[in-house]
């Protein structure tokens, strides 16, 4: 496009964001390759089937997290780096909720509405005054936030491990010979419920429409009416639920809570992001959900991987698609800013 | 009849750059105003001024309601359409989304609206789903307009709309300019470097020097006038 | 650093009041200024490749980490010299430090951030990994341990040294390449700069002052070379450290230093909020608050200073 057809926005306004993520032809056929391997080895194999499908409950929870982060992103320009702590901050909600006599799923609701209004208070306290100044203020204010979330959680609960009942029990169906365990079917099943909510949001309503004309170019969105601080702000808090549930669905996964709880989830979901291009919200989900089952199959198969490995695995993929292929599997954007 | 939008000893500013030292018009209810002027004189300035996307001071006054405090959103949801320069079409959102955007800040079914709109634009009809950025730049100026009408505004602001348009096109954006302004009685303030086309639509005219209003008067008047037609008209 | 900036009153003053402290100031607290001049030295490094070429990394406790290693399995395995391990590990990571800026030529912006931060929390994994060489979790001892007052001697004189090659390196001709690449990339092409090798420059030397920092630092705890020492918030830390400090400024990398260094332990004499759970809440409401106010960091706020004076 011309200059003459691209908007020049007023001085003082940023221009944000790029192209909304699509599938690439080439990339929607990996995908299917990757998934026609992955059935055919679930169906030769209990053991691949059953780490699989962990790899994919464990997946959505990068991929919610991710996600989040995308979300973000493209609102605000910001790499929000204390995504994965505020995240486990509003899963200790949970927990002191429960302990207060709610049930689980009483809890589950209420953190969320909480996480909402957390990030988009979030938003307007922290991420306003530095939005418009260098990458790097930006960056140190979620570094800082980071630390702050650390310390309150530490302050309040301790760095003991706490115990939260698990939402979906100990159940285990076997199916043809193949145990899958009801967590990793509830973990997928509210991510995606999820992740399909906060979709059809932003495709379907004049809410989400104003958040995405908000994202992409905040100048002409405010000339249509559209208050774009308000829809910045409520993108952070969408991402804060997201993340919420990431943390939610973490937790019986690790079995106990405690402060650490995201941070090599956090190093995933920055993989998973990158890998479906930063500015892809389905490009974060599928790279999430790659990543997962990639990192138990490369456990599993590969000896040398081992368990101390996954992180240094995630962080090669982060690299080798940064270097590759910058836009990620989804994006179009470079993601070299002059 | 007191005019729809008045202009008094507007100021503005792009940091230490003074842009409009002093602007002062008025625009009557269904009328078509042209503001003409070189480079730099600060035509775009006066939209952005009334639209609240620069910092201003002086009075801007919309149907007696003054807007010079108010942001753009705000002054979008009075009923001002700005049609910035460069069109400010969402290039990745499709043609229904661009339009569902016009309709932002009104309630109510769009349904009937999306009618009207494409009796003026019918050819955006078969290409609603289709991403705006992959329109031609005169397709893209109209949705533009289209979408700037779908908001139902009691102003509407224009800003060079003729640029980097083929001729026919730009004869055709203004028909339909001048046909929304007769039949639906809309208010238009167009900027416009290509004077005689302005002049030829527009019932009243300003012409800008350096920030500041140096004539004015009925399009007839300015298009006699010597010095216009001398700087801007060409002979 | 400026010229401008780095009077002679300037550093006779804090050279003066480095060498009277020892005698002020008690053991324990011989040990905090010492962590001082530790993070002095990083936040120096850092500053190089952040303030200077405008590279955001979030990875530098890995070459602190990669430094601290070197020192302790040099110390534990030939009983070396440990000035001599510090010198290796300052040429060791100076290496490291290239080898990593070349990839990191391609990626700008967060999306370096990203890498370095991922980078930052792979490296300590790897010592879990081959636990029998790298001392596993439980970690690597030096052969050798030392006392508060030599800690703070060598860190200061190390700081000092550095200040010094770090000052003679940036007036020349690469400080000015620096300068021009952070100011304008498109710019410094233009001139003839050759992008990468600056670039990959001042991420070998900022490697190798962070490898120096974490020699010391892996001295300062009792010679313990540990994963968990050396986790992602020693990185976060550095960058606070180096963007409190802001650029240029002899005072304002001091406050950097004494920021990050002083904070996190000075907080927990905080009333109310401090604890020793509490400090976190101290640091990182600290952090938010500079961020927020002093964006420019110390050595933003001082200059401006200096321009209503």
């Amino acid at each position: 496009m011309t200059a003459l057809e691209r908007s020049s926005p007023p001085p003082g306004l940023p221009r944000r964001g790029a192209a909304l993520g699509r599938v690439v032809p080439p990339v929607g056929v990996l995908l299917v390759a990757a998934a026609a391997g992955l059935l055919v080895g679930s169906l030769r194999s209990a053991v691949f089937a059953q780490l699989t499908v962990q790899g994919l409950a464990l997946g959505a929870v990068y991929g919610s997290l991710a996600l989040a982060l995308v979300l973000v992103y493209r609102a605000t320009g910001v790499i929000n780096f204390a995504q994965g702590e505020l995240a486990m901050a509003t899963t200790y909600v949970a927990y002191q909720l429960i302990q207060w006599g709610l049930t689980y799923w009483q809890a589950f609701f209420a953190t969320l509405a909480a996480a909402f209004v957390l990030g988009m208070v979030l938003e307007m306290a922290l991420v306003r005054p530095v939005q418009h100044r260098s990458t790097i203020a930006a960056v140190i204010v979620t570094v800082g936030l980071f630390v702050l979330t650390d310390g309150v959680v530490t302050w309040i609960w301790g760095g003991a491990f706490k115990y939260m009942p698990s939402p979906f029990g100990t159940a285990i169906y076997h199916v043809g010979g193949v145990a899958i365990a009801r967590l990793y079917l509830g973990m997928l099943a509210v991510v995606l419920v999820s992740v399909l909510l906060v979709w059809a949001l932003f495709q379907f309503t004049k809410l989400g429409l104003g958040m995405r004309a908000a994202a992409l170019r905040p100048a002409e969105a405010a000339l249509v009416g559209v208050r774009v601080d308000w829809m910045l702000a409520i993108g952070w808090g969408l991402a804060a639920v997201l993340g919420a549930v990431a943390g939610l669905m973490a937790e019986p996964s690790q079995y106990v809570l405690e402060p650490t709880l995201m941070q090599p989830i956090l190093v995933y979901a920055f993989a998973a992001a990158v890998l479906g291009g930063l500015e892809s919200p389905a490009g974060a989900v599928v790279g999430g959900l790659a990543l997962g089952v990639s990192l138990n199959l490369i456990v599993q198969y590969v000896p040398e991987v081992t368990s101390e490995l996954q992180l240094p695995f995630a962080f090669a993929v982060l690299l080798a698609v940064l270097l590759l292929k910058p836009a990620g599997l989804f994006g179009r954007s470079a993601a070299r800013r002059v | 009849m007191s005019p729809l939008l008045e202009l008094e000893g507007v100021e503005a500013r792009y940091g230490p750059v003074q842009a409009l030292h002093g602007i002062s018009l008025s625009v009557e209810e269904g009328s078509i105003v042209a503001v003409l002027g070189p480079n730099g004189a600060g035509k775009t300035t006066t939209l952005r001024a009334i639209s609240g996307t620069v910092r201003r001071s002086g009075r801007i006054v919309l149907a007696g309601r003054p807007l010079e405090r108010l942001g753009p959103d705000r002054v979008a949801r009075l009923g001002v359409a700005h049609v910035p320069e460069g069109r400010g079409t969402f290039s990745e959102l499709t043609v229904w989304e661009n339009l569902r955007l016009g309709a932002y800040t009104r309630r109510g079914s769009l349904a009937p609206e999306l009618e009207r709109v494409f009796s003026y634009f019918p050819w955006l009809r078969e290409r609603r789903r289709q991403e705006a950025g992959t329109l031609s730049g005169g397709e893209q100026q109209m949705l533009a307009l289209a979408r700037a009408f779908v908001q139902r505004p009691r102003l509407l602001l224009l800003d060079e709309p003729s640029l980097g348009l083929a001729p026919l096109l730009v004869a055709e954006l203004f028909r339909i300019v001048r046909e929304l302004n007769e039949q639906e009685g809309l208010t238009v303030l167009v900027v416009e470097q290509n004077a005689h086309l302005a002049l030829q639509a527009a019932h009243a005219g300003y012409v800008l020097e350096a920030g500041r209003v140096s004539l004015s008067g009925p399009s007839a008047q300015l298009r006699a006038n010597d010095a216009v037609r001398r700087s801007y008209l060409g002979y | 650093m400026r010229e401008r900036v780095v009077t002679l009153g300037s550093l006779l003053a804090v050279g003066a009041a480095l060498a009277a402290l020892p005698f002020a100031l008690s053991d324990y607290n011989l040990g905090l200024a010492a962590q001082v001049g530790i993070f002095f030295v990083a936040v120096l490094g850092l500053n190089i490749l952040t303030g200077y070429t405008g590279q955001i990394s979030i990875g530098h406790g890995a070459f602190m980490a990669i430094g601290g290693y070197t020192t302790a399995i040099l110390s534990r395995d030939h009983h070396t010299n440990l000035l001599l391990t510090m010198v290796a590990a300052f040429a060791l990571c100076f290496l490291l430090g290239l080898l990593v800026g070349l990839p990191a030529l391609r990626l700008s912006g967060v999306y370096l951030a990203l890498a370095t931060f991922a980078f930052a929390v792979s490296v300590p994994q790897l010592p879990l990994k081959w636990s029998r060489f790298l001392g596993g979790r439980d970690g690597v001892q030096t052969s050798q341990t030392v006392s508060h007052p030599w800690l703070y001697g060598v860190a200061w004189t190390a700081s000092a040294l550095l200040f010094l090659l770090a000052w003679l390196v940036l007036r020349g001709r690469v400080g000015r390449a620096f300068r021009a690449v952070r100011d304008s990339e498109i710019a410094a092409v233009a001139s003839g700069i050759e992008l990468p090798v600056y670039k990959t420059l001042a991420f070998g030397i900022s490697a190798a002052y962070a490898g120096v920092a974490g020699s010391l630092f892996v001295l300062a705890t009792n010679g313990y070379a540990q994963p968990s020492e050396f986790g992602v918030a020693l990185s976060l830390q550095l960058l606070v450290g180096a963007a409190v400090a802001g650029l240029g400024s002899l005072w304002g990398t001091l406050a950097g230093a004494a920021f990050v260094g002083l904070l996190p332990n000075v907080s927990s004499s905080v009333p109310v909020i401090g604890s020793e759970h509490g400090q976190d809440v101290v640091f990182g409401a600290a952090v938010v608050l500079v961020m927020l106010l002093l964006p420019d960091g110390v050595a933003g706020a001082l200059a401006r200073l200096r321009r209503l004076a």
